[in-house]
């Protein structure tokens, strides 16, 4: 039972459920009251007091959105005691930063440059304490830059690595004038236990934390006529891009991203869709191959539960944090790596082009997968593989840079070769997208029939529910996989990184026995990923979700098995899942690394 | 208000040697009883703040929950501030008593005293101290447990939630408030945080009765106060007086003849000048009208010689530096203020930006998170409002 | 096992793993080592299970705790904040200064004594004041201030 509490919020009369606070029964009744510190997926910490509103009768303003309702409370939001204060904070906030606005990544895409327009500043603020500040050099690594002169430390990065990630690469460090946010003894973020999730990038508020961009490399390899250019989408890529023209969220704009990739000068667009259902096609091969091992060569020393690999945050995370587990971890690369892997030998071949002229770029919805590309195993093809890493917010803004009307770009195909896909490489970009796609071919594959749910909608595995539990018994097999007639294929899936450390933690205790485990490091998997556009919030995250499985739907192949550009590449050049070529060119090693 | 001469007293400092007899009487005393007594004294929280010390107690006695605490905060931090010190040294057994007392009216088992780092050097005597009254409480079958934190070197950390937040392991930044320690203190359960004066206070309200206590003290600034006196004076120390006095009755008793200004409540407080002496009295009620000033009973006092610019740039390096630094009007204005009367000063920026500064200052007070934030202005402006010409030439 | 991992094994043991322990431990390393490295707070944050950046964290808010460069053996603490001012704190520093020939904020080189500013002591009433590792020191002259780091010299010699 709630119990009612009710409140004046600027003369508007409103009843809310007991606990809720000013800033959400202001925002019931449709009164904007300006935040910073305040994001809806992370805990309150009300200390940019951006959001202050008076009290009639009390002296001192409240932060709206730490302070709850209480039984007869009249709140003014835009008094002039407020309008004063606030501006008065927004000046400090500036003060402290380095408001080079011309020149910053966030330029228009800023809450502190907004909210500031909001207000007019001239030269009578306070004084710059930007040159008394000492601070250090941007902090690069391949996936993120930091920049301490842009912060304002309103520790949304802080809340979201510890809230949602579990992993704390970022803290908050010293105190008073010299508080500043910071990693462990400040090094570098490529040094650190950072996962390059990039969701830190996705709540900062400014230009503080943003991914590093590759978008000049880019534009430069295009514009080199000797190269060969080649570019793969991720599956939630698609279903976010409409958001950076004003589409709303969940809006599918494939057609239009296609277009508009030919239009910026690519020489081949494709899909990481593809490559997703060849990871399917290694990665079900691999489960297969290490149930056979156990359950009928009794090898004690196989692995159990095998976890997905595609996302390169929760990789990382293992290395960090569970080294002790790497041979759990699926050796199958990530679809970006295998098609990276491909697109320099098998489609170099097909194609009749020399490897060293190919450019191979990718669109990910994810920072991590910039990191990626930048290991040094990833040399597969013998070239880098995947050469230059852009997000989603990239590619938009190259895009835009392009003069091209997005909105208005008739719908076009992808190329051939690597560019088709099933449904199932689609819900890749989907939290049980992996697991579900998976379970479609490995229990065809099996028993020979399709996966026993309605229109190979495998529910369980779907929603935005933080961890998820599904079995699937297997009866009367194929005669070849007789050892697992009636085995209970028990499985897993979580997505955010604090799930996946609950879900090892009980690996490690013993307390579960999965055979298969999907990890997404990001909120709602890679639609919620660290390179798509901002904002973000459960909302946004589910209209992504329910879009990505709507243009599965819509796909007359739904099986990664039945993709023909798979059979083909099988057929014509890998031979079969874990042969020898698909060792070279598909599958990875893992490296411990620090705690730190 | 009817102002009361200053007169010396020795109700805290008094070693009576009768904790165990005390401790019994409370011990067979009802709560309610103990609860009724405490608000009828009128006692006040002796750290500053003047939270009357019954209620407290009473609303964190009506909480349900299996656990609850009851923490001593002897954070004593505060520019020009030692009584709590002296107490802990002199009569530690009051201190105990006083939490044992809480505890049973609370239903805590634990409790613990939040030392300051500086006072480490008092830990032993203070642990031999507490043994000895552990078994006076085991005599009673009472079971209660006194321990010791120490805190590193962070003034913020007198703060309640701050300390909290400390004791947990975590950097003591002041959490949002409601919750309340009442609700949520330690570990987030029902918590008495409570001054170490005011715990000793307790002790004298048990001896002597409510009557001796509410009779000292005026109006709603019931019985002494230790008061921590230092600066410009023949002698400084520690003195225990009634409240209600007036600053200019002070001046002449702790005064060197030629006091231009008094800092009442430490760094954070307020800056009284010779002309406002006469009508200032010390106490709780008119909290902040600029006649009656709370206090946590610092006291220092500046002479003719002493340039106050100097004495506000000391308080503002200090909040600098002191500043938790999570909330913005805190950690920026702090900076802002201490740049801008240096600027001011230098004649790099026009005497009006005091102005500017005196209106940032207020911002500070009714926006920042806790306390600290809050109280830099009332240093700040009384300093700069009564002594302008110093700021500026 | 190194030293540091030693040191912190046992505190951990003494105190429990749980983060409410993080600050004793930190204080402990402190009285020992005199600085707390970043080997000493991977340790802690591996027998505590939290993040290494979080104990980073903690460790550098308390001005107590030093995360940079080893501090002496004996740490002079000057309480600099207003009446310690006003007693003459910067007549005592700069004797300090003159004998051990260093800055606040330094340390000799034969590491035995660190000059440190510090925010009020609660030694208001007998300023200037400061404290020699735990111990407070109080209505200090530039001659008695002589005495006193006189004899730390005198000890360490016979200590030797």
């Amino acid at each position: 039972m709630t119990t009612k509490v009710n409140c004046k919020i600027d003369n508007i009369s409103v009843s809310v459920e007991q606990g809720t606070t000013i800033l959400e029964a202001a925002k019931k009744i449709n009164i904007k009251v300006p935040t910073l510190c305040y994001h809806e997926d992370l805990c309150v910490a009300g200390n940019c007091r951006v959001c202050i509103v008076e009290q009639v009768g009390t002296d001192r303003l409240l932060p709206s959105c730490a302070t709850p309702v209480a039984e007869g409370m009249e709140i003014i939001t835009n008094s002039l005691r407020v309008r004063n204060a606030r501006k008065r904070i927004i000046e400090l906030l500036i003060s402290e930063h380095n408001a080079d606005c011309t020149k910053c990544f966030k330029n228009t895409k800023c809450e502190l440059q907004s909210l500031a327009s909001e207000y007019i500043f001239n030269d009578e603020g306070f004084i710059n304490l930007v040159p008394y500040k000492n601070y250090k050099e941007v902090h690069l690594s391949p996936s993120i830059s930091k920049d301490d002169s842009k912060c304002i430390r309103c520790q949304r990065c802080v809340r979201t690595c510890s809230e949602l990630q579990d992993i704390s690469a970022l803290t908050v460090a010293y105190k008073g004038a010299n508080m500043k946010i910071s990693t462990f003894f400040e090094k570098p973020m490529y040094e650190v236990v950072c996962t390059n999730c990039g969701q830190c990038v996705n709540r900062c508020p400014t230009g503080a934390l943003v991914e590093r961009s590759y978008i000049d490399q880019v534009w430069d390899a295009i514009y080199d006529s000797k190269k060969h250019v080649v570019v793969q989408t991720a599956p939630a890529v698609r279903i976010a891009l409409g958001e950076s023209f004003g589409l709303p969220p969940g809006a599918i704009v494939t057609g239009q991203m296609v277009a508009a990739l030919k239009r910026l000068g690519f020489d081949s667009v494709l899909d990481t869709d593809f490559s997703a259902d060849l990871t399917i096609m290694e990665e079900g091969a691999e489960l297969l191959n290490r149930l056979r091992m156990s359950l009928k060569e009794n090898d004690t020393t196989v692995r159990f539960p095998m976890a997905t690999s595609c996302s390169p945050g929760w990789v990382k995370f293992m290395e960090h944090a569970y080294p002790e587990y790497l041979d759990n971890l699926s050796s199958a690369k990530s679809p970006q790596q295998m098609f990276g892997a491909l697109a320099k030998t098998y489609y170099a071949r097909k194609r009749n082009i020399d490897p060293k002229n190919i450019v191979s770029v990718s669109v990910m919805p994810c920072t991590a997968k910039k990191y990626e590309a930048n290991r040094p195993e990833m040399h597969a093809s013998g070239y880098k593989d995947v050469d230059y890493v852009v997000t989603t917010r990239e590619l938009a803004m190259m895009i835009k840079q392009a003069g091209i009307d997005f909105l208005a770009l008739p719908e076009d195909d992808y190329d051939s070769l690597m560019g088709e896909s099933s449904g199932a490489g689609v819900i890749f970009g989907a939290t049980g997208g992996v697991m579900e796609a998976a379970l479609r071919t490995v229990y065809e594959l099996v028993t020979g029939r399709e996966v026993p749910f309605e229109h190979l909608n495998i529910l369980p595995v779907r929603g935005m529910e933080s961890v998820k539990e599904a079995s699937i018994v297997i009866n009367n097999p194929l005669p070849e996989w007789d050892f697992l007639d009636g085995v209970e294929l028990k499985t897993c899936v979580a997505h955010g990184l604090s799930n996946a450390k609950m879900i090892m933690e009980k690996v490690k205790r013993g307390e579960v026995n999965y055979h298969f485990i999907e990890v997404m490091a990001c909120p709602g998997g890679c639609i919620g990923g660290g390179g798509q556009p901002i904002p973000t919030n459960y909302v946004i995250r589910k209209k992504r979700t329910d879009a990505i499985y709507s243009e599965d739907e819509g796909k007359p192949i739904r099986k990664s098995h039945e993709n023909p550009e798979i059979k083909m590449v099988y057929d014509d050049f890998l031979k079969e899942p874990l042969g020898h070529k698909s060792h070279k060119l598909l599958h990875t090693h893992y490296t411990p690394r620090n705690r730190y | 208000m009817a102002t009361k001469h200053l007169m010396r007293l020795d109700l805290i400092f008094k070693n009576e040697r009768d904790t165990a007899d005390i401790l019994k009487k409370v011990m067979t005393k009802s709560n309610n009883d103990i609860i009724n007594e405490l608000i009828s004294s009128g006692l006040k929280g002796r750290g500053g703040a003047g939270f009357p010390t019954g209620l407290k107690w009473k609303l964190t006695a009506d909480e349900v929950s299996d656990e609850k605490y009851i923490i001593c905060n002897a954070d004593e931090g505060e520019p020009g501030t030692f009584k709590d010190r002296e107490i802990l040294v002199r009569v530690p057994d009051k201190v105990w008593t006083g939490m044992a007392a809480c505890a049973k009216i609370i239903g805590a088992k634990e409790g613990f005293i939040y030392l300051r780092g500086e006072y480490d050097f008092l830990k032993k005597e203070l642990l031999k101290s507490i043994d000895e009254f552990h078994l006076l409480l085991d005599e009673l079958n009472f079971p209660f447990r006194i321990n010791i934190f120490s805190g590193s070197g962070a003034y913020i950390c007198g703060e309640e939630s701050a300390l909290f937040e400390s004791m947990q392991g975590d950097r003591g930044e002041p959490r949002n408030k409601p919750p309340f320690p009442t609700q949520k203190g330690y570990r987030n359960k029902p918590t008495v945080i409570n001054n170490v004066e005011t715990l000793a206070h307790t002790y004298s309200i048990f001896k002597y009765g409510v009557d001796i206590f509410r009779d000292l003290g005026v109006q709603d600034s019931r019985g002494s106060k230790v008061f921590s006196v230092s600066g410009d004076t023949p002698i400084p120390g520690i003195y225990e007086l009634e409240f209600g006095m007036t600053l200019q009755r002070f001046v002449e008793d702790f005064g060197d003849g030629d006091a231009k200004a008094v800092q009442v409540g430490g760094a954070s407080g307020f800056c009284v000048p010779r002309k406002k002496f006469e009508k200032t009295i010390i106490g709780y009620q008119g909290k902040l009208t600029g006649t009656s000033l709370p206090t946590g009973g610092s006291m220092m006092i500046f002479n003719s010689s002493r340039s106050m610019y100097n004495v506000l740039h000391n308080y503002l390096e200090f909040f600098v530096e002191e500043s938790c630094g999570q909330c913005t009007p805190c950690r920026v204005g702090t900076q802002q203020l201490l740049l801008g009367i240096e600027k001011v000063k230098r004649g790099e920026l026009p005497s009006g930006y005091l102005d500017k500064l005196l209106d940032l200052a207020e911002t500070m007070r009714i926006t920042a998170k806790c306390g600290l934030g809050q109280s830099v202005a009332n240093s700040f402006s009384s300093i700069v409002e009564n002594f302008k010409e110093e700021m500026i030439y | 096992m190194s030293d540091v991992k030693q040191i912190v094994h046992n505190l951990t043991n003494q105190y429990g793993k749980s983060v409410e322990s993080l600050l004793p431990i930190l204080q402990n390393i402190m009285e020992i080592n005199h600085v707390i490295t970043e080997e000493a707070m991977i340790e802690v944050a591996r027998e505590l299970d939290i993040s290494a950046a979080e104990v980073f964290g903690t460790a550098t808010f308390y001005s107590f705790l030093n995360t940079s460069k080893p501090y002496g053996k004996y740490i002079i603490r000057v309480c600099k904040t207003i009446t310690c001012m006003m007693h003459g704190k910067n007549q005592i520093i700069e004797e300090i200064e003159l004998m051990l020939k260093i800055k606040p904020g330094e340390t000799t080189h034969d590491r035995l004594f660190t000059l440190l500013e510090t925010n009020c002591l609660g030694q208001c009433h007998q300023g200037p004041a400061m404290l020699i590792n735990d111990t407070p020191y109080t209505q200090l002259t530039p001659s008695k201030v002589r005495d006193i780091i006189n004899s730390y010299l005198v000890l360490e010699v016979s200590n030797y």
